[in-house]
């Protein structure tokens, strides 16, 4: 799979919830781009990954 | 020959911009000819545009505009009137960024916050001692009357929420996305990203502390998405938000918003 323009070895069976949790990634904080659509975070546990996914995730820290 | 000088057109038997200078000014007016301000006589040809400007004279206001736009790059200003923007959160972002879509004159901007001006804001959001306790959004926009008065501006005293994120923004063209939190930052662009397909999103994320300049950049993550700043240095304790990086900043956005209205969608 790829993610953020790298390839990836993607675990058997994992959503994408699954996924950006084991990456560390905070929920709250981010946006997913899957296959170039954005993916609401509401989908997240019910979106299975494929090897042939492109991910692009973005994560924001605070100021402004 | 055929010109338009402040605004105005007009049939005129002369050569170079200084001897239209001559006839209706004085020496010591300045001169734009064509979006640019010349220091030596030029030829002019049918068609030109020229601005003839009386240094410390208040001028009327439909000669105002006109003085305005001669330093418009031409084409640009047609385009950039026509716009409408958002801009998400009047902070050190998004007040510095309204100010520079007002000095280019864009056209109609949207402007969201529903805090009011604080001391603590003072070092580095475009707010005055005598904004002090006054909403965000009406500070702002005096502050735009004064700079370009031609500029509609509309004010939106809210929260952003999922829920108004679609309302809020339909029929504008671009969302500055200029929040503090990380949290309300998501939200908007996922918000925005999936409810509005139209609409392109200028977010920002990295700007705190006093790191090198040359960290800061825009990039196109996503479809309709364009994000501006280092995407590391978070606002915490010990490294706060200060003028210089978060007016970088607010300027890579602003740059952006301008290109996109060029139509120019690389970054």
């Amino acid at each position: 799979m790829k993610v953020n323009g790298n390839i990836i070895f993607l675990e058997e069976n994992q959503s994408l919830l699954d996924f950006l949790e084991t990456q560390n990634y905070d929920i709250r904080i981010i946006a997913v781009e899957l296959n170039g659509e954005i993916t609401p975070s509401s989908k997240y546990k019910d979106v299975m990954l494929k090897d042939e996914d492109t991910l692009e995730i973005v994560s924001f820290v605070g100021g402004g | 020959m055929k010109l338009t000088v402040n605004g105005q057109k007009m049939e005129l038997h002369c050569q170079t911009a200084f001897q239209i200078r001559e006839q209706i000014g004085n020496q010591s007016d300045i001169v734009i000819l064509n979006g640019f301000q010349i220091a030596e006589d030029c030829e002019v040809t049918e068609n030109d545009t020229l601005t003839i400007i009386r240094k410390g004279i208040m001028p009327k206001k439909e000669e105002l505009e006109s003085m305005m736009v001669a330093r418009h790059t031409p084409n640009v200003h047609d385009k950039v009137k026509k716009a409408k923007v958002a801009i998400a959160g009047l902070g050190g972002l998004g007040s510095n960024i309204a100010i520079m879509l007002a000095r280019i004159g864009v056209g109609q901007l949207l402007l969201v916050d529903f805090d009011i001006v604080e001391p603590s804001n003072l070092n580095r959001q475009s707010y005055y001692i005598s904004h002090l306790g006054m909403q965000k959004t009406i500070a702002l926009k005096k502050q735009i009357e004064e700079i370009n008065p031609f500029i509609k501006v509309e004010t939106k005293d809210t929260r952003v929420t999922e829920d108004n994120v679609k309302e809020l923004f339909s029929g504008y063209d671009i969302i500055c996305e200029a929040f503090d939190k990380p949290e309300v930052k998501a939200l908007l662009v996922n918000t925005a990203l999936e409810q509005l397909p139209d609409i392109k999103i200028v977010a920002a994320s990295g700007m705190a502390g006093y790191d090198s300049s040359n960290l800061i950049r825009t990039v196109k993550p996503m479809k309709n998405l364009y994000m501006c700043g280092d995407f590391e240095n978070g606002a915490k304790v010990g490294r706060g938000l200060m003028a210089p990086r978060v007016q970088i900043c607010a300027g890579h956005q602003a740059n952006m918003v301008l290109r996109l209205l060029l139509g120019i969608e690389e970054i």
